[in-house]
């Protein structure tokens, strides 16, 4: 094993064990967890997708990693994986810019 | 100008072309493949113990299931696989299928098969291949199951429709005989399709679709039945069977005007160039490991081997299409050919099993009827 770096893709396959110092409540985390990604008034691949673009706007490897995967097991295609991360980067850069309404009415306050 | 420079950079790099990959065009037998030789598929299968990295032996896991011996059910499909030869040289085909491979049902095995079928009230013969359309016998044996009243079904691999002239009435012939009609499009998105099945061939399958939906087939009320196959194009197991139905009847029928019956999920199974597939991609580990995890019991007291019996193009029998690839033919206390055919010493035979049946038991399960968990 390589222990020099932070993120190691076998531990992706470990999750289930932050249950082991707190079993009450990775119960609930986990159950809860299983419910969400049920087929529900969104399909498992929305949900799928939904959870890809969230993976990269928190940029968490492990969840690009499962959801990758999932995405394509849930039968979504190259496209359709693009569009969710853009999805998520058009909120994340929309976010920023959306902000600058803030600063905007600031520097008006301060500015003759 | 900094500015400006960066987005030259970034204007180049997205110039750079995508990796095409190049889809093979011979068989793994006519490359001389080590993967073309079945008894080294079966070596890679079961690594020794030592040699680590060894998954739990798959009869171990029907032992503690309570299925070991694995003992048939009602013997209800007699699968027979009427050549290898084939118009496709798919990347996943488990019977590394192609243009080049010669070995061919002749028109006396199939009178074998049906002098065993009339002994027998098995309801359903299951043709495959190959392209089983390019045995020049195919005609005449559906004809013969016709006429036992039997159901026929064929795996066709739609491009065959439009491959030539002779090819092109079969819509036509299938709907004659009432034959049930089973086609492999792996994904709506023509992209995914090809990457797997070669370049083109989504094109193609949607021409052969609008023909045989032409005739009635996958139309509601025509009583003739077209069942779509989706199998994963890639190292990962199949999702939801009936969401992905959903799914490829809204893109289709929007996108492409097509209709079909059913979907059936099945799982790649690490046989042959699939094998191949996973062990030049540096996946054979990964799958395997996710097909051991996914082990379920229900579809393991459902794998297809309990009630279908295979038959090769050379008339030897086999537990299963896939059995039949990896050449391990069903127990000698059964008959072994089908000129042979003895239902009760075959009812009595204990299937042969190996680790490449982890892919039956994963998840939903997987059989050539789809899902079965
Ligand atoms: S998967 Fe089917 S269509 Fe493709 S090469 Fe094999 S037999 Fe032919
Ligand atoms: S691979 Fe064949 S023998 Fe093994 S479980 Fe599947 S159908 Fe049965």
């Amino acid at each position: 094993m390589n222990d020099s770096t932070y993120y190691n893709p076998a531990d992706l396959a470990k999750f289930g064990k932050i249950s082991e110092w707190q079993p009450e409540m990775g119960r609930k985390f986990f159950d809860y967890y299983g419910e969400v990604f049920k087929e529900g008034a969104l399909s498992e691949r929305e949900k799928a997708l939904i959870a890809l673009a969230v993976a990269h706007v928190v940029q968490c490897p492990y969840c690009i990693d499962a959801y990758t995967s999932d995405s394509l097991q849930k039968g979504a295609d190259e496209a359709q994986m693009m569009e969710a991360v853009h999805v998520g980067a058009a909120i994340k850069g929309g976010a920023t810019l959306v902000h600058a309404t803030m600063m905007m009415n600031k520097a008006k306050e301060l500015s003759m | 100008m900094l500015c400006s420079a960066r987005f030259l950079f970034l204007i180049q790099f997205s110039s750079i072309p995508l990796p095409v990959s190049l889809s093979p065009t011979k068989s793994l037998h006519a490359q001389h493949h080590a993967l073309a030789d079945s008894s080294y598929q079966l070596d890679v299968l079961n690594p020794a113990q030592t040699a680590g990295a060894a998954f739990p032996a798959f009869a171990a896991k029907l032992r503690e299931t309570g299925l070991l011996p694995l003992r048939p059910t009602e013997m209800t499909v007699l699968q027979v696989n009427v050549g290898k030869m084939c118009n496709q040289v798919c990347k996943h085909c488990h019977v590394d299928a192609g243009p080049d491979r010669t070995e061919i049902m002749t028109r006396e095995t199939m009178q074998q098969c049906l002098d065993a079928l009339a002994k027998t009230n098995i309801e359903v013969v299951d043709l495959t291949g190959g392209a089983p359309e390019m045995n020049p016998d195919f005609r005449w044996f559906v004809e013969g199951i016709s006429a036992l009243g039997r159901t026929t079904i064929v795996r066709c691999n739609l491009t065959i429709i439009v491959a030539n002239k002779k090819y092109h009435d079969l819509p036509e012939f299938f709907a004659k005989h009432k034959v049930r009609v089973v086609s492999s499009l792996p994904h709506f998105a023509a992209a995914r399709t090809d990457a797997q099945r070669g370049e083109g061939v989504f094109a193609k399958s949607m021409r052969a679709l609008h023909m045989l939906n032409a005739v009635g087939y996958g139309v509601e009320g025509s009583g003739l039945t077209l069942d779509l196959v989706y199998n994963p194009s890639g190292a990962f197991l199949p999702g939801n069977q009936l969401s992905l139905e959903r799914e490829f009847k809204q893109r289709l029928s929007r996108e492409h005007g097509v209709t079909f019956n059913n979907l059936l999920a099945i799982t790649n199974l690490p046989v042959s160039r699939f094998l191949d597939y996973l062990v030049e991609s540096g996946n054979y580990e990964g799958y395997m490991d996710k097909l051991v995890q996914a082990y379920n019991p229900t579809a393991a007291a459902n794998v297809m081997c309990r009630s279908t019996i295979s038959v090769g193009w050379d008339g030897l029998l086999y537990d299963c299409d896939f059995n039949q690839m990896l050449e391990l033919p069903v127990a000698r206390t059964a008959s072994q050919h089908i000129r042979d055919f003895d239902l009760e010493s075959l009812q009595a035979r204990a299937i042969v099993v190996n680790q490449h049946c982890y892919g039956c038991t994963a998840g939903a399960g997987s059989s050539c009827g789809g899902a079965t968990a």
